[in-house]
């Protein structure tokens, strides 16, 4: 049993050690990643800027939708590229980290604009009052 | 950490202790990339919260200027360009620290440094030009949470370039120390922590901004 307990407790420390090495586990990157990140950077950035100042697409709604995209997808690119983003690093706990912050920002970003969209709606001056009782 | 199950082990031999009864050894700043990433992901709520804001106020001009009057993108292109240059520099400069090459790295993070200070030389242009039109934070509810937000992500790269000072004259005085690598790999982490939070401000303030 002491000798199992044992092989055991090795295998979770050899596990463990990962977050304990001499970088603290972050991860690194390559001069590959970083230009394929940098140059999917520029892509994503140059394509908003373009349809914004050339008004490419007419319908404004179409334009905001793309460029909204485009700004999630590099954020995804610089996360992965530039942050080294992973669910391996630091035994994933980054990863939960982000994801709560993720969810928190959602959450504060698609409430406040929703809530204070129909208010700002609903206080307009512009509603016939005579109809009201 | 093993001792330790081993004598317990011995003094209770009928319960075997299947839990690390000691707290395992923690090398110094093991845990410096954990928390420096949780602090990141606080000032990001920040942000967040600054972004709601704009998000909520940003279309209250108060009869005053709007986007369309005082943004120019063609200057706001090159300041992205500006940030996203000094991002790719400070990798180049992350790189060659790992190659422990004291001198390139010096010279990536001072090119680093250069890319941010035309950044915030270009910001702080802009800046300039608006208050002197009279697109003062005082003006409308637009402009306030315009300029905090902004403002805001501003003061992080100025606060990020005193850093990069300092670790330059750190790493200058006592080389790439093991300590002065953590630090870097924490500035690293927070520059481009700014050129993300930048992508949002380009598209959300900017960008929609010039479609409104």
């Amino acid at each position: 049993m002491t000798t199992k307990a044992h092989a055991e407790a090795h295998t979770l420390e050899a596990n463990a050690g990962h977050g304990h090495d001499d970088h603290g586990g972050a991860s690194h990157g390559s001069l590959k990643s970083y230009l394929i990140g940098f140059g999917l950077s520029v892509i994503l950035t140059a394509i908003p800027f373009w349809l914004v100042m050339t008004g490419t697409i007419a319908d404004k709604a179409v334009t905001a939708l793309i460029v909204l995209v485009l700004a999630a997808v590099q954020i995804v690119v610089h996360m992965i590229y530039f942050l080294h983003m992973n669910t391996r690093s630091e035994n994933g706990w980054t990863m939960m980290a982000m994801i709560f912050t993720v969810i928190m920002v959602v959450i504060a970003l698609t409430g406040s604009l929703w809530v204070m969209h129909h208010l700002n709606v609903n206080m307009m001056p512009m509603h016939d009052m005579s109809q009201m009782p | 950490m093993s001792v330790a199950i081993t004598t317990q082990s011995s003094i209770q031999d009928s319960e075997p202790v299947f839990h690390v009864i000691d707290e395992h050894d923690h090398p110094e700043g093991a845990s410096t990339m954990l928390g420096f990433w949780i602090y990141l992901m606080s000032d990001c709520l920040i942000f967040a919260m600054l972004f709601a804001t704009y998000g909520v106020l940003g279309g209250n001009y108060a009869a005053g200027p709007s986007p369309k009057d005082l943004f120019d993108l063609k200057l706001v292109a090159l300041n992205t360009t500006m940030l996203l240059l000094s991002s790719i520099t400070y990798g180049f400069a992350m790189l060659t620290m790992e190659k422990s090459k004291i001198g390139q790295t010096q010279l990536w993070l001072a090119i680093t440094g250069l890319f941010g200070l035309a950044f915030l030389g270009i910001e702080l242009t802009e800046f300039a030009h608006m208050i002197h039109e009279g697109a003062t934070p005082q003006r409308s509810a637009f402009l306030s949470s315009f300029f905090t937000l902004v403002g805001t992500h501003g003061l992080h790269v100025t606060f990020g370039l005193v850093w990069l000072v300092t670790l330059m004259v750190q790493t200058a005085r006592f080389g790439l120390t093991e300590a002065n690598r953590r630090r870097l790999m924490c500035l690293s982490m927070f520059w481009h922590f700014l050129d993300v939070v930048w992508i949002g401000v380009f598209t959300f303030v900017y960008l929609l901004g010039m479609l409104r």
